[in-house]
């Protein structure tokens, strides 16, 4: 049995943080498993904090107008265009 | 073999070069101007990308005849080929088996002889597992060896694009020609301009000390354990030596790496909307409803299952308890390989633990799907390098010899690689 127990419920609302529309089976069956996963990461907290060693450098170009792709191009994987846009649903 | 590929379309070369008369089969998530690229998802069956990836201009001006785009787990997120929305890929190599994952389709390619060579795309050890499964060579180059630019990303601190091959010298060579800074990718490094790998796979590992990681080794099945020490005793006979190493971090990878490539993935995947690409939708509603309903309809469920646990993982109340400690997992996991490695040329494990799946068996439990990610995954949470080459067989399914070395050390593993050949 799993120790770090997930309801549909936790299951439904992370669904809905992530916007993916889920079944009933779905809800079910991952909620069994979120379980499951989660107690596999819970090994997790024996990890010591550990100093990170990353030499990171920002990388930047000069600010300067390209070519970039055109309009048509880039709107020509959209279900839906108008005028050059994209056409999508209503926010609210 | 049908199952191979998801479109089967030539696209010729544009000039004379290393790879003139080379056929390459290209991962289904790397992005080729004109040609459907699909990541194996029903969310871009449509998907035709209005630019080349840099890895495919770099193709094409080597003179690599591309023949077509290479089956693979939705998005990447597999280990058996068996989650593209096109069904599952064939493994050539062992029937009735899986291929492995995610670069399932382009390793099952080359073992099919269907194109001399293949890319692949290596998040966790999507080019290493199918190419130990399909008993063929493939490579994980250092982070920022290979442009990632038109690679439809998953967890970008983590993936790189590697090439498969029959042999490593083929390999590398098809390295040689994809490596190298590209100002379109800012995380990539100049170390790998005008790379000569393909003549480092010249067998010698005269002097070559090969640390193994114990806690690699234990884990695995009996057949692949013996098969693994039989190659290390070939490569001991040719002049190396090996001692034993502990990478006490280990037993964290895992765990470690799913939190953050599902937390990637997370945000990744945010752009399938329905509004840029993705499958229409008659759905009326505003738009978190609309978005929703195309998400539910255009992913698989090992998608949904890594959004969905990437956005616990960071949401409010777990962030600190899951994916801040999974970056101090990674950390960990880097240290003990720049130590081991400062005692070792190279590291060696298995690397897969088990021998090829059989079709269907891992579906039903995605923890145990995960589990056989071991050896892999931690060699992408330290970025480094590492090459999976045949080792021989066990009851006849294919084994497969992971060597690892420091960061940008691509010619000391391609050079010890190849001489298990």
């Amino acid at each position: 049995m799993s120790d770090q127990s997930v309801d549909g419920e936790e299951v439904r609302h992370v669904a809905a943080l992530a916007r993916v529309d889920l079944d009933e089976a779905e809800v079910e069956a991952f909620a069994e498993q979120f379980g499951e996963i989660l107690d596999a990461f819970e090994t997790l907290d024996e990890v010591p904090e550990v100093e990170r060693e990353d030499d990171l450098e920002n990388v930047m170009r000069e600010d300067e107008v390209r070519e970039s792709l055109d309009r048509e191009e880039a709107l020509r994987n959209a279900p839906e265009s108008e005028d050059g846009y994209f056409k999508g649903p209503s926010v609210s | 073999m049908s199952g191979i590929f998801i479109t089967e379309e030539h696209i010729e070369g544009d000039s004379e070069g290393p790879l003139s008369g080379a056929t390459v089969a290209v991962k289904d998530n790397i992005s080729t101007e004109g040609v459907r690229t699909t990541c194996g998802s029903a969310m871009l069956t449509e998907y035709v990308p209005p630019y080349d990836a840099t890895v495919i201009e770099r193709l094409k001006a080597a003179g690599a005849e591309i023949v077509g785009k290479a089956n693979m787990d939705e998005f990447g997120m597999g280990s058996t080929t068996e989650t593209s929305a096109f069904g599952p890929a064939p493994n050539p190599a062992a029937e009735g088996r899986v291929p492995g994952g995610s670069s399932g389709g382009s390793a099952a390619a080359v073992a099919a002889g269907e194109a001399d060579v293949a890319l692949g795309t290596d998040t966790g050890g999507s080019v290493r597992n199918p190419a130990a499964f399909c008993g063929v060579v493939g490579i994980k180059p250092t982070y920022g060896l290979v442009s990632r630019y038109g690679l439809i990303a998953y967890a970008n601190s983590l993936e790189q694009i590697g090439p498969l091959a029959p042999t490593v010298e083929d390999a590398a060579r098809l390295l040689d020609v994809i490596s190298g800074p590209d100002e379109r990718d800012a995380t990539t490094r100049a170390e790998g301009k005008n790379s000569d790998y393909a003549s480092s796979a010249d067998g010698d590992v005269e002097g070559l000390s090969i640390g193994v990681p114990t806690e690699l080794v234990e884990g695995a099945d009996e057949g692949v354990r013996e098969t693994f020490w039989d190659a290390i005793a070939t490569l001991e006979s040719r002049g190396a030596s090996y001692h034993e190493v502990s990478l006490p971090s280990i037993e964290h990878a895992v765990a470690a790496y799913y939190v953050i490539a599902m937390s990637e993935a997370s945000s990744n995947l945010a752009r399938f909307d329905g509004v840029r690409y993705g499958p229409a939708t008659d759905r009326e509603g505003d738009w978190n409803e609309v978005f929703s309903a195309v998400r539910e309809r255009g992913f698989g469920e090992e998608v949904k299952r890594r959004i969905l646990l990437g956005t616990y993982a960071l949401s409010a109340g777990y962030h600190e308890k899951y994916y801040k400690k999974a970056q101090d997992a990674r950390a960990w996991v880097k240290q003990d390989f720049d130590d081991a490695l400062a005692e070792a040329d190279v590291l060696a494990s298995p690397t897969m633990p088990v021998p090829p799946f059989e079709a269907g068996e891992s579906l039903e439990d995605p923890l145990q799907m995960y589990l056989s990610d071991a050896n892999t995954v931690p060699v992408n949470l330290a970025n480094l390098p590492a090459i999976s080459v045949p080792a021989g067989e066990t009851d006849g399914l294919p084994v497969g010899l992971q060597l690892i070395g420091p960061e940008f050390g691509e010619r000391r593993i391609i050079r010890a690689a190849s001489a298990l050949e």
